[in-house]
C-alpha cells in the first residue's frame, strides 16, 4: 500500500474514535431533547462538573474550601483520605442525581410551556452557573484524573498492522491510543444500555411517552416531574462517562466544557431527535474534520478543526434542515 | 400631578406618535442627554471612562444590534463576537490602508463591511430556524475568528498576530492610539451610541421594524399577509451586523487599542451580549442600554465589594461572578422574561396611576 494511503487510513481510524467521543456527548443532548424539548447547552459543563466532582471526591478535597478560607480565614483544603475510584464514581453519580433534581425543581419546572429558544437560553445561563459553582467548589486548577484507564498507544495493534506496509521501512503499524479504544468500547456499551433502557423498562417507556406527547403522558398517569428528573439524571450519567474519558485524556480543566461546542454540529448533522443520528453524525464529523485537517489543513495554516464541523453542518442543514435522521419539521400556522 | 398625559394635548400625528408621549419622560430624556453630553465629559476621569462608561457605551451599541436581530426579528445569533471581530479588523485594515481617511468614516465603513459579511451569514436563516440557526451562527463565530488568526493579511503580518490602532483624530483631538484623553474616548462612543440608538428606535417602529416583528411572531403567517421573509430577515441581519461592526470597531480602536481575535472576540463575547439583551429585555432599545449597563457594572461592583472590601482573592470573585451572571439569567428568564425593560414599563404604568390603585 502507498504511504499516503496508509496515513490516510490511520487518520480515518483516529477520526472514527474521536467521532465516537463526540457522539457520546451528543447522546446526552439527544436524550434530554427527546424527553423534554430542551436543547441542553449545559451538557458540556455538566461533564466538567461531573469530572471535577469525581476528582474532588477521590482526593478527599473539601468542597468550597477556597470560599470558606476566604470568608472565615481558615486554612482547610483536604479531608486527608483517598477514596477508591469505583466508590467515588458512585458518589459522583449521587451528586449528579442531586443536580438533576435541583435543575428540574428550581429551573425547568418554572419554564414549562415556554418557547424552545427561551429554554435554550436558560441552559446557557445554567452552564455559566454550574461552571462557577464547580470552580468555587473544587477550585479551577487543572486536575489529573486517574481512574485506572490505560494510557498511551496500543503496541499490540502497532505490531499486528505492521505487515500492511509491505516492507515499507517508514511504516510501523497504525498508532491507536489505548484510551480511545477503551472509550469506543464504553461508548458502544453505553449506547446499547441506553437503547435497552428506553425500549424495555417501565421508566424508559414512560420517557418515550413523554417525548411523544406531554399531555397524553400525563393523562395515563405518568409523572412528568419524575421523568424529567430521571432524564436529567441519565444525562448526568452520560456527562460523567464523557467527563471521565475526556478527563483521563487531557486532564480536568475548563476546556472540557467546550466539548459541548463540538457536539452541537454533530447534533445538527445527525438530527436532534435521533440516537442513531447522533452516532452517525459523530462519526462523520470525527472523520471529516481529521481528514480535512490532514489534507487541506496544511495549505491554510492548520487548526481547521475549530470550525470545520460547524461549516459542514451549516452547509448540510441548508439542504436538509432537520438533519440526517431527524424527524421532518412540520410547521402549522 | 407630575406624570400624566392629562393636559398634554396632541394636535398633530407627529406629536401623537412620538417616542415619549408623556411630558415628564421627554424632559427626563433631554436631561439625561444634556448631562451625558454637557456635564460628564468635563468631570470624567480615566478610571471611570475605562472601567465603566466606554465599555458600557460600546456594549450598548452591540446590544442594540443584537436586539434588532434577536429581539425584533426573532433570529437568535451566537455569532456576535465574530461580527465584532469583522468590524475591528475592517477598521484596522482601513486605518492602515487609508491613513488620511477620517476615523469616523473608517468606523462607518467598517460597519458597512460587517453588514455585508453578516448578510452573507444570514442567508441560511431562510432555510434554518430556531436553535438550528443559533448553532449555525456559531459557524460564523468560529470561522471568522480562525480566519483573523490564520491569515496574516488581516493583521498586516505583525509578529505578535495582534492588531494595534494607530493614532487618529477628530477635529484635531486624538481619539485612538496611546495618547487619548478619557473624555475624547467617552465622547466619540457616546456620539455613535446616540445616533445609532436614535436610528434603531426609528427603524424599529417604521415599516421595516414592523415587518421584522411580524417575522418574529410567526414567520409563515407573516409571509401570508405579504411580508417578504427574504427581505425582512436579510435586512435584520444587515442592520444588526452594521451596529455590531461599529461596536467592534470602537471596541478595538478606541477601547482596547490593541486586540487579538481569539482573545477579544471569542465565543464569550457572543454570550455576554446575548445575556445583556436577555437581562435588559428582548425587543427594546431601552432594554439594550439597561442590560449593557447592568452587565458592565456587575463585575465592577462585585470586584469592589469582594476584593476591595472583604479582601477575597480575585479568582474566587471571578468564579462568583460566573455564578451570579448565570443565576441572574435563570432568574430573569423565569420571573421576568421581558427583562429590565419590562420592570421599567411596569413601574411607569404604576406611576401614571399613582396614588390611585386602579
Amino acid at each position: 500500500m502507498p504511504e499516503s494511503l496508509l496515513y490516510g487510513t490511520e487518520v480515518v481510524l483516529n477520526g472514527l474514535m474521536a467521532g465516537v467521543l463526540y457522539a457520546l456527548v451528543a447522546l446526552g443532548f439527544v436524550l434530554i431533547y427527546k424527553a423534554s424539548g430542551i436543547f441542553n447547552y449545559a451538557q458540556g459543563v455538566l461533564s466538567l462538573f461531573a469530572a471535577m466532582t469525581l476528582v474532588g471526591i477521590m482526593n478527599g478535597q473539601i468542597p468550597f474550601a477556597h470560599l470558606i478560607n476566604a470568608a472565615l480565614g481558615t486554612e482547610i483544603h483536604h479531608f486527608g483520605w483517598h477514596i477508591n475510584a469505583l466508590v467515588a464514581i458512585l458518589l459522583t453519580m449521587v451528586v449528579m442525581v442531586g443536580v438533576a433534581w435541583c435543575v428540574q425543581r428550581f429551573v425547568f419546572r418554572h419554564l414549562i410551556g415556554q418557547e424552545p429558544i427561551i429554554l435554550f437560553m436558560a441552559t446557557i445561563g445554567l452552564a455559566y452557573f454550574l461552571e462557577g459553582l464547580g470552580d468555587i467548589m473544587w477550585g479551577s486548577d487543572i486536575k489529573k484524573l486517574d481512574v485506572g484507564l490505560p494510557q498511551g498507544g496500543s503496541l499490540w495493534i502497532e505490531e499486528n498492522t505492521q505487515w500492511l506496509g509491505f516492507g515499507n521501512e517508514n511504516f510501523y503499524g497504525f498508532f491507536l491510543d489505548r484510551l480511545d479504544l477503551i472509550a469506543t468500547v464504553i461508548a458502544a456499551l453505553l449506547v446499547i444500555a441506553l437503547v435497552a433502557v428506553s425500549q424495555y423498562t417501565k421508566h424508559g417507556r414512560a420517557m418515550r411517552a413523554v417525548a411523544d406527547d406531554h399531555q397524553a403522558a400525563l393523562s395515563v398517569g405518568i409523572s412528568l416531574n419524575f421523568i424529567w428528573v430521571f432524564v436529567w439524571s441519565i444525562a448526568g450519567f452520560v456527562a460523567l462517562v464523557a467527563g471521565i474519558i475526556w478527563g483521563a485524556k487531557s486532564g480536568v480543566q475548563f476546556s472540557l466544557s467546550l466539548i459541548a461546542l463540538k457536539a452541537l454540529p454533530v447534533l445538527m448533522l445527525g438530527g436532534f431527535t435521533s440516537i442513531p443520528g447522533a452516532i452517525i453524525g459523530g462519526l462523520i464529523i470525527g472523520v471529516g474534520e481529521k481528514l480535512f485537517e490532514f489534507t487541506v489543513g496544511p495549505l491554510v495554516g492548520g487548526a481547521t478543526e475549530n470550525w470545520f464541523a460547524y461549516v459542514l453542518a451549516l452547509i448540510f442543514l441548508v439542504f436538509r434542515p432537520q438533519g440526517l435522521m431527524g424527524e421532518k419539521i412540520i410547521e402549522r400556522v | 400631578m407630575f406624570y400624566r398625559e392629562a393636559g398634554d394635548i396632541k394636535t398633530s400625528y407627529v406629536a401623537d406618535s412620538q417616542t415619549f408621549p408623556i411630558a415628564f419622560d421627554r424632559i427626563g430624556y433631554l436631561c439625561v442627554i444634556a448631562v451625558a453630553f454637557g456635564v460628564l465629559p468635563f468631570i470624567i476621569g480615566p478610571y471611570w471612562a475605562n472601567a465603566v462608561f466606554v465599555p458600557f457605551l460600546i456594549y450598548a451599541i452591540a446590544a442594540i444590534g443584537l436586539n434588532i436581530l434577536t429581539g425584533y426579528c426573532g433570529q437568535v445569533s451566537l455569532g456576535t463576537g465574530g461580527f465584532m471581530a469583522v468590524g475591528a479588523y475592517a477598521c484596522y485594515k482601513l486605518m492602515t490602508g487609508f491613513p488620511d481617511l477620517n476615523i469616523i468614516f473608517v468606523i462607518l465603513l467598517a460597519g458597512g463591511i460587517t453588514a455585508a459579511v453578516g448578510t452573507a451569514f444570514g442567508l441560511p436563516s431562510l432555510r434554518i430556524k430556531g436553535f438550528y440557526l443559533a448553532v449555525a451562527t456559531l459557524a460564523a463565530q468560529f470561522f471568522l475568528v480562525w480566519l483573523f488568526n490564520k491569515v496574516p493579511w488581516f493583521y498586516n503580518n505583525s509578529a505578535s498576530g495582534q492588531i494595534s490602532a494607530p493614532e487618529r483624530s477628530v477635529f484635531g483631538v486624538a481619539v485612538t492610539g496611546p495618547n487619548v484623553e478619557a473624555w475624547a474616548k467617552y465622547l466619540i462612543c457616546l456620539g455613535f451610541l446616540f445616533v445609532l440608538a436614535w436610528m434603531a428606535r426609528n427603524l424599529t417602529r417604521g415599516s421595516l421594524g414592523r415587518s421584522w416583528m411580524a417575522i418574529r411572531d410567526m414567520d409563515i403567517a407573516a409571509e401570508i399577509i405579504g411580508v417578504n421573509p427574504l427581505r425582512a430577515k436579510l435586512t435584520a441581519f444587515a442592520v444588526s451586523s452594521f451596529f455590531i461592526g461599529i461596536a467592534g470597531a470602537l471596541f478595538f480602536s478606541v477601547y482596547l487599542g490593541a486586540a487579538e481575535a481569539g482573545e477579544a472576540f471569542g465565543i464569550n463575547k457572543s454570550f455576554l451580549v446575548l445575556f445583556m439583551i436577555i437581562i435588559g429585555g428582548l425587543g427594546s432599545i431601552f432594554g439594550s442600554l439597561a442590560g449593557a449597563a447592568f452587565l458592565v457594572l456587575l463585575p465592577v461592583l462585585l470586584k469592589n465589594t469582594f476584593v476591595g472590601l472583604l479582601g477575597w482573592p480575585t479568582d474566587l470573585t471571578a468564579h462568583l461572578e460566573l455564578m451570579v451572571v448565570g443565576g441572574l439569567i435563570l432568574t430573569f428568564l423565569i420571573a421576568e422574561p421581558h427583562g429590565l425593560a419590562q420592570l421599567w414599563r411596569v413601574a411607569k404604568e404604576k406611576l401614571r396611576l399613582w396614588p390611585f390603585p386602579h
